[in-house]
């Protein structure tokens, strides 16, 4: 007879938030577990290169002023008191991290120091070399040590339990046993990270599949502002990993075939460190107007110095020189616009909290909303570390004055197993789920990314529908218990098409072009119609609409210019 | 390109015991010029056979999921350019070593999250934290940040040769951890010293249980070098003077038998390294070593003679030996 599992509050997924969430909760009192499909240091926080925002007062900053890079970024869609809650808090949460024992870059004081970053007026990204997100998130994970919060690791969540409008708890498979679990939970906090992989290529690593967006949005939860999708200026042509935006917070140019700086025609003052929805949208008109070379544009990095470029952007040379053969030192290095974060995401208010009872949300996953129509780089990391602490501790104290849900555990239990069983069992002649995950991503790609206009995204509206009866059949080739990855692929797949619905829905909806979403149809910013966020839930025949207003405390919207 | 992947595979569901052994499968594929191996085993994965797991995610050296053995040695699949490893048209690949083998090329960290635990890998700073950031050199943090880099991969721990025959050792990846706190100005006392990591390090199964043979060194994708962090703790070590123990005895007798003579005394260096003649349980647990060696006409000779000039090894010697001990870290202490 297996254990008992039960605890105050779970966390589900252990990247920053998730492990910043756990450490909270556990720290005022909560029993708190977390749990993970991959092992918490393999989570994709890893991948943010380049740094963490922060206005400290201490260096003539200001948070106000943060605050407005930060919704200027966000092209006004973000909600003006969530952003004040996170500028106000990052220069507390930054110096948090530095006591734990984050190894940040100095300057010649020995105080933190600071590069620049694009979409903002003064340098307040604080760094470790060129693989910030790592440096954090290992760190993180020792204070998760230290905690000692309970951790499943390798546990896939396959589905949220509800009863009477309330979370009950998971029912989550052990990857390495192939056994299904439950674990009930007084609240559950979906620290879950983003869905980028519904898109191909992507800037994500191959775990980031939407989990908790497609969980929550089929427990009846909102999903708000998924259009808004940031293709990332500089990525590496083919597998589209990520070369930081660190590389021009240095100093890198642009340039196209003929060597030219063509961000001066998009934006004169910011150049190459405009926002990232800017200089994506820049590059992807001068390939498309034939002034790029095989589909890429120039990322020039030579007249920085190989001192320099050591020091503080050695990683993304090693991933030039390993996956495009090119040495940033000595030649510049082909790169393109793509897909990167979803700014879009699950609903929450600024303590996490979702629509639904006993259900929060933190990090990318998350929508507050602090990133709007596009995200200022390294905003997420801070995004995680402020947001993720606050649901951990207002789960945390909700869950004092709760029981846990009534429920008949046996039966549920055995629900989940027979649902996973019919899918292992299917007919092996069907598509597989690799398949079907390459058609959408090529579909997604093509039409809800940098460009858009209605008859793409129907296109793509109407390719997700097919793929959706293919996925219906979709077998499991598989059929051991342990280590069964291909039982998790057919699974996340299912989270990717209901996340891939709500963006492309989103995408139609929104006529006006604002932050990332661009539709050649519709290429103005248009605050009278659609100055609001969109929401999404699940309706009987795809995602229902509905619309929420955007809170603006002292910032009235303006024309956008960098 | 074409090229055919040989997988190492095993199933613990295999129906038989025999089934249940490694065993090897050939997959000839057709990948890009420049694709990783692991491209190469997404590609089987995702077209060939659903059934071979492996751990991967970010594809970009980051996430650390994806260390296995390539052509016999441990290194990230994300990070190796398929068509420099092809030997007959062919690429071997192996799960990683040391660690157990859960399916294919899948194996089980436990014991080495164990080791990462048992270090306390957290920072330790004694006193009240300061109220902003620590002023500490950029210097010391360029230099931390080349052991923070480490990504817990496992590629160190699955081909350092003393894991291999005693499980009992710390092992490369913690040791490299905790030298991320021993040479942090900000662990330990008021002037950055980690007394008492130092003090548990130089115990067995830590720092002087390394044989130095650099093959953590060599495997790294990340440049941490895990043995030269080790040197280095145990050079922090007694400097601390945590010199009673087998390890630190033995580097002086070492050191102390070529700069007298000019050559190892092997005779005396095991006795000294366990602390002289009053330590006769550890002297005596030599004795069937010494016993065979003598039947074999290996016993070193009683009587130690010196090399021929030996006067050019001392010169040698003087010349070296009045550097100072490298020093920590530097630090800035903001406790003055």
């Amino acid at each position: 007879m297996p254990e008992d599992l039960q605890h105050d509050v779970l966390v589900v997924g252990a990247g920053l938030a998730g492990m910043r969430a756990a450490i909270a909760a556990r720290a005022s009192g909560a029993n708190t577990a977390i749990i993970s499909k991959v092992h918490p240091v393999r989570s994709h926080s890893n991948a943010a290169q380049g740094g963490i925002n922060a206005a400290l007062l201490d260096r003539g900053d200001d948070w106000e002023d943060h605050a407005y890079d930060t919704i200027k970024g966000s092209d006004f869609l973000g909600d003006q008191d969530a952003i004040e809650v996170m500028c106000r808090q990052a220069g507390a949460s930054l110096i948090d991290m530095e006591h734990m024992g984050v190894t940040f870059n100095r300057d010649d004081d020995g105080r933190l120091g600071t590069r620049a970053f694009g979409g903002q007026r003064r340098a307040r990204t604080f760094f470790v070399g060129d693989f910030t997100g790592q440096a954090l998130l290992h760190v993180m994970f020792e204070q998760l040590i230290k905690s000692g919060v309970r951790r499943y690791e390798e546990w896939f969540v396959t589905s949220l339990i509800m009863e009477d409008g309330q979370v009950a708890g998971v029912t989550a498979l052990e990857i390495r046993t192939g056994e299904l679990h439950l674990i009930r939970a007084k609240s559950v906090i979906f620290c879950t990270g983003g869905c980028g992989r519904l898109f191909e290529p992507s800037t994500n690593a191959l775990i980031v599949t939407g989990d908790g967006m497609g969980l929550v949005y089929n427990a009846g939860g909102q999903l708000m502002d998924m259009e808004m999708v940031q293709y990332h200026p500089t990525t590496l042509a083919g597998s589209g990993v990520l070369i930081s935006e660190a590389a021009r917070g240095e100093g890198a140019y642009l340039r196209d075939k003929n060597g030219h700086r063509f961000m001066e025609k998009y934006a004169p003052n910011m150049m190459e460190l405009a926002s990232r929805d800017v200089v994506s949208r820049a590059e992807q008109t001068e390939i498309n107007a034939g002034n790029g070379i095989d589909g890429c544009v120039l990322l020039d990095c030579t007249h920085l110095g190989q001192a320099l470029i050591m020091e503080k952007l050695s990683q993304i040379r090693e991933i030039g020189i390993d996956l495009a053969g090119a040495d940033m030192i000595r030649e510049p290095i082909p790169i393109r616009p793509g897909m990167h974060y979803i700014m879009g995401g699950i609903k929450t208010n600024i303590d996490g909290l979702t629509n639904i009872g006993g259900v929060y949300a933190a990090g990318e996953c998350a929508n507050v909303s602090v990133h709007g129509g596009n995200r200022l780089g390294a905003n997420s990391l801070l995004d995680t570390i402020v947001f993720g602490e606050r649901a951990g501790n207002h789960a945390s104290d909700a869950t004092r004055a709760m029981d846990f849900m009534e429920f008949d555990v046996a039966a549920t239990l055995a629900r989940e197993r027979r649902r996973i069983q019919e899918m292992m069992d299917r007919p092996e002649n069907g598509d597989r789920w690799s398949a079907i995950r390459r058609d959408m991503g090529e579909s997604m790609n093509r039409n809800v990314a940098v460009f858009r206009n209605e008859e793409g995204i129907e296109e793509t509206i109407s390719d997700l529908h097919d793929l959706r009866r293919r996925y219906e059949n979709v077998p499991v080739h598989n059929k051991g218990k342990t280590f069964n990855t291909d039982l998790v692929f057919a699974l996340e797949l299912g989270y990717m098409l209901d996340c891939a619905d709500t963006i492309a829905v989103g995408a139609l909806e929104r006529r006006e072009s604002r932050g990332a979403q661009f539709r050649t149809d519709y290429p103005d910013r248009n605050d009278e119609e659609w100055l609001h966020h969109i929401v999404l839930t699940k309706g009987d025949a795809g995602p229902a609409i509905s619309e929420l207003p955007v809170t603006i405390t002292q910032w009235t919207p303006e024309e956008r210019k960098y | 390109m074409d090229v055919t992947i040989r997988v190492k595979r095993q199933d613990p569901e295999a129906p038989t015991g025999e089934g249940r052994m490694p065993y090897w499968q050939d997959y000839p594929i057709t990948i890009a010029d420049n694709a990783t191996v692991l491209d190469a085993l997404i590609q089987i994965r995702e077209d060939d056979d659903g059934t071979l797991s492996l751990r991967c995610s970010c594809r970009s050296s980051i996430c650390g999921s994806c260390a296995m053995r390539i052509n016999g040695h441990a290194g990230l699949a994300c990070k190796t350019i398929a068509n420099t490893m092809v030997q007959d048209g062919v690429i071997t690949v192996e799960p990683a070593g040391v660690m157990p083998v859960v399916k294919d090329l899948v194996v089980n960290f436990d014991l080495f999250w164990e080791k990462i635990e048992a270090v306390d890998p957290y920072l330790k700073h004694a006193g009240q934290e300061p109220e902003g950031e620590y002023i500490v050199s950029n210097e010391a943090m360029l230099h931390l940040s080349g052991v923070t880099a480490c990504i817990m991969c496992g590629a160190c721990v699955s081909d350092c040769t003393v894991l291999e025959v005693d499980p009992t050792f710390l092992g490369p990846a913690a040791l490299a951890k905790a030298y991320r706190f021993t040479a942090d100005p900000r662990d330990g006392d008021g002037d950055g010293v980690s007394m008492e990591r130092l003090w548990g390090l130089s115990e067995p199964t830590g720092i002087w249980d390394c044989t130095r043979c650099n093959e953590c060194v060599q495997v790294c994708p990340k440049g941490v070098a895990p043995m030269d962090r080790i040197m280095a703790m145990r050079d922090q070590a007694i400097q601390q003077g945590y010199d009673n123990n087998n390890g630190a005895r033995h580097t002086d007798a070492f050191t102390e038998s070529v700069g007298h003579s000019g050559r190892l005394d092997e005779l005396r260096l095991p006795i000294k390294s366990v602390g002289g003649f009053a330590n006769m349980p550890a002297l005596m647990s030599y004795m069937p070593v010494a016993f065979r060696a003598m039947r074999r006409g290996k016993m070193p000779p009683i009587a130690h003679k010196n090399v021929e000039n030996v006067e050019a090894v001392r010169r040698i010697f003087q010349r070296t030996e009045p550097e100072p001990p490298a020093p920590r870290v530097s630090i800035n202490s903001p406790f003055g």
